[in-house]
């Protein structure tokens, strides 16, 4: 309760009401406004510039500058990209809540809408990677063999082998790629948010990051079999001997303490 | 530890701590009361109760048997690549988990059955066997002692000192021609571990498209891998000659380079350094590129990336090494010579 | 054998077998001496049948999976049924492994139970050794077989780390390249050695072929031996027995082999090959098809040995980074120095018996054995070494400790660089303290009884809590154990006043001795006397 009510208080309260109200416009209009394509879209791109904008001043300009220039709290966003916003406040990171060794993945506070306003108006800012469309990012057909040979050559340090996530320096880590979206890890690879190196078209194409979705998708998916049982976190063998020790000798000693224990004896009386 | 004394010196001593008790039963409140009398459990004194441990002994035959069954029935039944939802195990293979499942109840019934047999129905009266020293007795090995001494003395092996002496020299020599024989395990490192396939002029080739890179596809704060042009995953010696060559890329912006040498082998920030850690040798590439810190996961030694690469923490000895790049007519990344020092782990030759 | 020997008096057809054996093999002198061989009751004392039966089990399934795996490392493309894996460059080693993980029936099966029993044969190894440590069981005349048995695990351990390494996959491949950056380091030779091994550069071609011969035939045929003779050993020297009514240094109390013991280790045997199999059936184990096949370039993070290599690990991964460059030559210390203290730590315990036999100067058998709270110094050491060692097996998990608690692996790496100079000192004072608390416990409820729990009101008033006297059994258990006394090195001069010289390892024994026996370092046991004054005195409540 403390914490509901301080939060609240919170000086991005009002932001988040406000950005409620616009989701609501910002709805109403992708619901209705599509009916003239070709003219609209021009209009549209304007338009989520615009509310894309406001959005920033509320939610972002005080860490990045008012016109995304960065200040001590936060990177310049001009020529970070679509991609970039898409990921870091589509992931929730972004707005960052508190400071630390790296911002984390937390619940979405935008709706895709706002996240695309928001996009829109940091990719006015320079040029930069554009969200991916599903074709680019949609695993389907892709080649897993290869993408499992890029994963474990360009990701798998970090990441671990199926992705599960890694310690890095200073309290930093790879995070899990578990129930990642595909979109998301794409722009990741594409702009390399926060200490992540990016793995730019230039010299991962396109369908290099395809393959490695895939292989993820098939690896650590909701449906990727662990024919030998459980997978013990996919941690390798320090979860490996941890289960050895607790369930299989655990399970051998009271075993041993049966074999051993004196049966019990008639009840005189 | 001569000999003589010890069945003495033992046998006093044996009751002075423990053993002293025993002499004074009546009056010691500590004194050892004995081996308690046996009680008797319900099996021994209720036939229905040993019956009863009876039939669950053979029940638990009759499971094994039954879970041997299974286990055949499932590796007929199952197909293999037959892949199961099993709550809480998650997606895994009928097969194995079915074949486990019945072969660990046909062996756990086996042993429990066997255990509460002997646990409920065989004697539980408690028996104490005598120990006897493991030490021989005086006789014993005045009798050996002396077996000996004739045997040497009839061997005359004290006394012809020469046949001593060269037996000795001849089993000592003998085992060396097992060592000779050890030499072709391998070849001499030589100055092996100096060399790697880079040498002037050969492009740097990425390794994820396998094409030669440019300076332009390579952005700030982007990593890649290269291998020196001309070298296939399938040559049959690619696992030996990668282990040294793998390369590590990255792009920094000219002025946040610190070490002046690094910024001269670099092009225009583009530097390029061995993949394989100075510590023990595993490729080190966990970049954190708004830090230039490259980190290994083995053993956590870190390097700045802009500084030289010199080990800021962890067990590494010295910085990764650096391989001078350039850019060839064709625009081309191209490295301008093999690294200067050896890559991987450091040896004693290394110098 | 001794299942014909004991068929003599039902059928006469057996005993015709057994004569026609005896005759040949002396089977009768043989099954006399051993066929009612007395074998005390204790769970803590199954531990190292859980070893010897999960050795079997490793061999039995071991044998299994060498008649499908190929120790080759010719490359070739996987076209097997593990989709993710297709049409990748893999050794056969590798390739193999995969054909038994997803074609071969039951090889999963089979390959896990192999690679699960592995992990609890040295978990095992070592939770048996720490039994017979604490118990003092490795006394006179037992240091022989503490040794083969600290050999036992040592071996154990290299065969283990032999066996991780055949499927040639990325995680035990980057496991085999430490080990070769370790061999590295040797001064003067490293490199020699290096070539020798690996046959050239590594990877090379040779290793998993190599390993092979190592993990299948020479390591477990010297382990067989030692276990051999380790059996032998027990059964000549009879089990150890805890103190207890009746239970003296000179007899052994407990069931006969025949028949109880022979269906209780018998089934036993069952009961831990039961228990391996539905561990291998419900998790999963090196599942290589996730890792992939080795190359020297790829690595993926989480890089660790099994558990029991782990203590290594920490040494190696917490090392400074030390490295001097003489005369053209490099010395390799953050990697030669681990290399070095990684036998001294095990070399630490299994010296130890041998350390307290000299303190003591005690020549005699000892077959009772100590409650560790009894042997306060002894314990505390083993603790300190368990915490030393415990400090290592974080230290070489330090990656993974980081990302579940959400701390800094520099910090880690810190903590383990003071907690492996410091935790140890910690350990071995608490735990003699807590000792001799337990030992003042003892006394106390010796001389005054149990604490029955019962609060009684006396007729003034005041409430106490009824203390129940011991029995007979009970006081003998508690006050069974042997003392000793401080060494004294007597008089620094002798009659004439002349100071007499005392060799420095006698004054260091000395010093040992109080270190172990002096007067804070172990509670007095109880006397008769004291026992009579206070329940004669003032009476019992």
């Amino acid at each position: 309760m403390k914490k509901l009510s301080a939060r609240r208080r919170h000086p991005l309260a009002a932001v988040v009401v406000l950005l409620l109200a616009l989701a609501a416009t910002g709805g109403l209009y992708a619901a209705f406004a599509p009916a003239d394509k070709a003219q609209a879209d021009e209009t549209a791109q304007s338009l989520a510039i615009d509310e894309g904008k406001k959005l920033y001043a509320v939610g972002c300009a005080s860490c990045h500058g008012t016109g995304g220039q960065g200040t001590s709290d936060g990177p310049s966003l001009v020529g970070v990209g679509a991609a970039a916003v898409d990921f870091q406040v589509g992931t929730g990171r972004m707005p960052a809540q508190q400071p630390g060794a790296q911002v984390p993945r937390k619940k979405v506070i935008y709706n895709q809408a706002q996240i695309d306003q928001l996009a829109a108006y940091v990719a006015s800012l320079g040029a930069g990677p554009s969200v991916p469309n599903d074709k680019q990012y949609n695993p389907e057909g892709a080649d897993i063999g290869k993408g499992g040979e890029l994963f474990r050559s360009n990701c798998a340090q970090c990441h671990n082998f199926t992705g599960e996530g890694g310690a890095l320096t200073h309290g930093k880590f790879a995070p899990t790629l578990e129930d990642v979206d595909p979109k998301h890890i794409y722009e990741a690879m594409q702009t390399g948010p926060q200490n992540m190196p990016s793995f730019p078209d230039t010299t991962m194409p396109e369908k290099e990051k395809k393959d490695i979705i895939a292989y993820l998708d098939a690896v650590n998916g909701d449906k990727t079999a662990s024919p030998g049982g459980l997978k013990l976190g996919g941690l390798g063998p320090v979860s490996e001997g941890l289960f050895a020790w607790i369930f299989g000798l655990g399970a051998l000693i009271a075993v041993a303490v049966w074999v051993a224990a004196r049966t019990a004896k008639a009840k005189k009386s | 530890m001569s000999s003589q004394d010890i069945p003495e010196e033992n046998l006093p001593s044996e009751q002075d701590a423990a053993g002293h008790t025993l002499q004074k039963t009546a009056d010691d409140p500590f004194a050892d009361p004995g081996l308690p009398p046996h009680e008797h459990r319900v099996q021994d004194i209720d036939e229905r109760a040993a019956k009863s441990s009876e039939r669950t002994v053979a029940l638990l035959f009759t499971i094994s048997m039954l879970a041997t069954v299974g286990f055949i029935a499932s590796y007929v039944a199952f197909p293999v690549e037959k892949i199961v939802y099993i709550w809480p195990l998650g997606h895994i293979s009928a097969l194995n988990f079915a074949l486990g499942v019945t072969l660990g109840i046909a062996l756990f019934c086996i042993g429990a059955g066997a255990v509460h047999w002997a646990r409920t129905l065989m004697s539980d009266v408690e028996i104490a066997d005598e120990r006897h020293a493991i030490e021989a007795e005086p006789e014993v090995k005045a009798k050996v002692m002396a077996d000996f001494a004739a045997g040497a003395e009839e061997s005359g092996f004290g006394r012809r000192k020469l046949i001593r002496n060269t037996m000795f020299g001849a089993m000592a020599l003998v085992p060396l021609s097992g060592v000779v024989l050890l030499r072709d395990l391998g070849p001499l490192p030589e100055d092996k571990l100096r060399h790697t396939r880079w040498a002037k002029g050969k492009m740097l080739v990425n390794m994820n498209t396998h094409e030669p890179l440019r300076p332009a596809d390579v952005a700030v704060g982007s990593l890649t891998f290269a291998m020196p042009e001309g070298m296939s995953e399938h040559d049959h010696d690619f696992q030996t000659e990668i282990a040294k060559a793998a390369l590590m890329i990255v792009r920094i912006q000219p002025d946040d380079i610190k070490d002046k040498r690094e910024l001269e082998w670099s092009h225009e920030g583009i530097v390029a350094y061995s993949k394989i850690c100075t510590h023990v040798g595993c490729p080190i590439s966990l970049y954190e590129q708004q830090t230039h810190h490259a980190l290994c996961p083995c053993h956590q030694s870190t390097f700045d990336l802009s500084d030289g690469a010199r080990v800021i923490f962890g067990p590494a000895g010295h910085a990764l090494p650096q391989l001078r790049i350039g850019v060839n007519e064709e625009g081309y990344l191209e490295a301008l010579g093999d690294f200067e020092e050896p890559v991987g782990p450091a040896f004693w030759e290394r110098g | 054998m001794s299942d014909n020997a004991s068929n003599t008096r039902k059928a006469p057809a057996g005993e015709r077998v057994a004569d026609w054996a005896d005759g040949r093999l002396g089977i009768y002198s043989l099954a006399k001496a051993n066929m009612r061989k007395i074998f005390p009751d204790h769970w803590s004392f199954m531990l190292g049948e859980i070893c010897l039966y999960s050795f079997i089990i490793i061999i039995l399934t071991g044998v299994y999976l060498t008649l499908f795996f190929h120790p080759s490392m010719n490359e070739v493309e996987y076209a097997g049924s593990y989709v993710p894996l297709q049409g990748q460059l893999m050794s056969e080693a590798f390739n193999s492994t995969m054909h038994i993980s997803f074609e071969v029936r039951g090889g999963l099966l089979i390959r896990q139970i192999h690679h699960w029993a592995a992990l609890i044969f040295v978990a095992a190894m070592l939770v048996h050794m720490m039994r017979v440590f604490f118990t003092g069981a490795f006394r006179k005349p037992r240091e022989v077989n503490w040794l083969f048995g600290f050999l036992l695990l040592v071996l154990g351990m290299f065969t283990g780390f032999t066996g991780y390494s055949l499927p040639d996959d990325l995680l035990s491949g980057t496991g085999v390249r430490f080990m070769q950056g370790a061999v590295l380091s040797v001064p003067i030779v490293g490199t020699y050695l290096s070539m020798f091994l690996f046959g050239g550069e590594f990877p090379g071609g040779d290793f998993v072929a190599r390993f092979y011969s190592v993990h299948i035939l020479l390591l477990p045929g010297i382990m067989m031996g030692l276990l051999v003779a380790h059996l032998i050993l027990v059964f000549y020297h009879k089990h150890t027995q805890f103190a207890g009514p009746g239970r003296t240094n000179k007899n052994v109390v407990g069931m006969p082999l025949l028949p109880v013991y022979m269906a209780k280790a018998g089934g036993f045997f069952f009961l831990v090959f039961g228990v391996i199999s539905v561990v291998a059936a419900i998790a999963t184990i090196n599942p290589i098809w996730a890792i992939g096949p080795y190359r020297p370039d790829q690595v993926s993070t989480g890089a660790q040995p099994d558990w029991y290599m782990g203590f290594s690990e920490g040494l190696i991964r917490v090392m400074p980074g030390w490295e001097i460059n003489l005369w053209g030559h490099t010395l390799v210390l953050g990697v030669f120095i681990p290399l070095v203290i990684f036998p001294l730590v095990l070399a630490a315990i299994a010296v130890y018996p041998f350390i307290e036999s000299w303190v003591t100067g005690d020549k005699r058998e000892h077959h009772i054995l100590d409650r560790p709270r009894n042997a306060p110094t002894r314990t505390a050491f083993g603790v300190a070494w368990l915490t030393w060692y415990s400090v290592l097996l974080v230290g070489g998990g330090n990656d993974l400790w980081a990302t579940h608690f959400h701390l800094s692996i520099n910090s880690i790496t810190w903590f383990v660089r003071i907690a492996f100079f410091v935790a140890p000192v910690l350990a071995f004072v608490i735990t003699k303290r807590i000792c001799l608390g337990l030992q003042r416990r003892d006394k106390e409820k010796v001389l005054h009884g149990r604490e029955s729990g019962i609060i009684k009101r006396l007729p003034h008033g005041e409430f106490i809590e009824v203390h129940e006297p011991l029995n007979q059994e009970q006081l003998h258990t508690l006050t069974a154990h042997e003392q000793y006394k401080p060494l004294e090195l007597g008089p620094e001069v002798d009659e004439n006043g002349v100071a007499r010289k005392l060799p420095r390892s006698e004054k260091l024994r000395a010093k040992l001795s109080k270190g172990y026996y002096g007067e804070d370092n172990q509670i007095p046991k109880p006397t008769a006397e004291e026992y009579k004054e206070i329940t004669s005195g003032h009476g019992h409540h």
